[in-house]
């Protein structure tokens, strides 16, 4: 059965004091843990720790605790919280630094859907400089369960159909432009 | 130099793939209105959600490669349809503002890739030029034809009102319905006009993307709209494309056009029902044709 408790000394409240330094999460140390996050998310209902518990835990240093979880995917960036938020505490900033440190210790839910996504979507724009719909699809069914091919089978008919679906690469002519971006090794575990 | 253009114009990657009657419908309709409208030449992909999730050094120098490269051409206005287009232009030009580090390494960048520093650049949306620029009264005027009868709830989805966005108010936008009332539009009050559709969770953890979007399309339903008007190509897709999926989920008989709020005005202006890409929708097809196909008769009456 797993623990439910933690101690004090697993915390990293260094990590935790880091955070009002990346832009957007400035006020994340007074939270008021009024729970408003957690009410206008359209998304809580289907994650396991609320924006809330995100905000104490970051706060309080279990650093694990949150990286591992859901939550932090399930965030669709819709801003509704960090507009409502009574301390101005831009969490959906919190939650995209959450996202880029999961990636880059390699901390997330293994072929969970919306990091392959991401990852397949940073690699497609930065080797190319624009994103083709269909091949980052395609890419992250094929990294994650093959099989969900199938079940976008009849959507993908319907966008052919109403030439809504292009099999068709896309880049920017200045390629060249995109090498002085950090390096990707750099950015990436 | 005197610019050739009043807007430029970003498409984005989705206008050129499942969105691309969102880009139709628009040139389209500036085209009725006599705006003339410019690409942005060589412009890259914003980022959008994703790529802000994997490098936000990298995610904000992609954003301003589009708006120096905007800055180069002159022309002041820069017009960004997609909702995450539009949210990622204008979050970086605040990052840039805001925070010492981050204009640093975009002037950077900028200046290695041989483009302009970034300057007073306005990127727009398309709603707020229809409604600022062009106005409510003019468009009145300008239209030739109306919906009769049709009742339609306008929806704007999360990134064009917050929190970066000056569009319209985040927690009550009236604009959208204005503009569909001067078109001849009837609009439904409908709560829901700001709350998220999922993004790409419809591709990711398909069945609460599928939910959400349920949930949309059935308060539009309750409040007795027949169509939804979007303004960004990720909200329409959402909503469009998992119709069919919602009705063997839930047995219940949705089937709804979810337009653009370009091909509704440019219908209305004079717009051909192809060259709006009315042709494209998937759900609620009948009732797009029956509406938009223009009859002769009824042509008359305006």
């Amino acid at each position: 059965m797993e623990r439910q408790i933690r101690y004090q000394r697993e915390a990293d409240l260094a990590w935790a004091h880091s955070f009002p330094q990346n832009p957007g999460c400035e006020r994340l140390l007074s939270c008021i843990q009024c729970g408003t996050c957690s009410a206008t998310c359209p998304l809580a209902l289907y994650m396991d720790l609320t924006p809330r518990q995100v905000i104490a835990l970051v706060r309080e240093g279990f650093r694990e605790d949150v990286l591992r979880s859901k939550t932090i995917w399930l965030c669709a960036s819709c801003y509704a919280c960090a507009v409502e938020c009574p301390q101005n505490i831009s969490i959906t900033d919190v939650m995209y630094r959450l996202k880029r440190e999961a990636i880059a210790s390699g901390i997330y839910p293994k072929r969970f859907p919306i990091p392959v996504l991401a990852r397949e979507f940073y690699e497609m724009v930065r080797r190319r400089g624009r994103n083709s719909e269909f091949w980052v699809v395609f890419w992250m069914a094929m990294r994650t369960n093959p099989l969900v091919l199938l079940s976008m089978a009849r959507t993908g008919w319907e966008l052919w159909r109403t030439g809504r679906m292009s099999l068709r690469l896309r880049g920017i002519q200045r390629r060249g432009d995109l090498q002085y971006l950090p390096a990707a090794s750099k950015e990436v575990d | 130099m005197q610019p050739a253009a009043k807007y430029l114009y970003y498409p984005g990657c989705s206008l050129r793939g499942t969105g691309i009657a969102y880009e139709e419908s628009l040139l389209t309709t500036f085209r009725l209105l006599e705006i003339p409208l410019e690409e942005l030449s060589d412009w890259n992909c914003c980022g959008a959600t994703a790529y802000m999730s994997v490098s936000e050094a990298s995610a904000t120098m992609l954003a301003a490669r589009n708006l120096a490269l905007a800055r180069q051409t002159g022309v002041k206005d820069l017009i960004a349809p997609c909702n995450a287009c539009y949210l990622a232009l204008r979050k970086t030009q605040k990052m840039v503002a805001q925070y010492p580090q981050v204009e640093q390494e975009v002037g950077q960048f900028l200046q290695q890739a041989g483009l302009p520093s970034l300057d007073s650049v306005q990127v727009r949306h398309p709603l707020d030029v229809l409604y600022c620029d062009i106005g409510v009264k003019r468009l009145r005027e300008l239209t030739v034809r109306r919906l009769q009868g049709v009742r339609m709830a306008s929806y704007y989805g999360c990134q064009a009102v917050r929190p970066y966005g000056e569009v319209d108010d985040p927690h009550e936008p009236t604009r959208m319905d204005e503009i569909l009332r001067a078109v001849g539009v009837e609009v439904v009050e409908y709560p829901l006009k700001t709350k998220c559709c999922g993004g790409s969770l419809t591709g990711t953890i398909h069945d609460v993307g599928v939910r959400l979007n349920y949930i949309l399309l059935k308060e539009a339903q309750r409040r007795g709209a027949q169509a939804i008007v979007t303004i960004c190509p990720l909200c329409q897709f959402n909503l469009d494309a998992y119709q069919s999926k919602i009705r063997k989920q839930t047995g219940e008989p949705i089937d709804m056009p979810i337009l653009y709020l370009t091909q509704v005005v440019g219908w209305a202006l004079g717009g051909d029902f192809r060259e709006l890409g009315l042709h494209r929708a998937i759900s609620g097809r009948k009732l797009v044709e029956q509406w938009f196909t223009v009859r002769k008769e009824a042509e008359t009456y305006v």
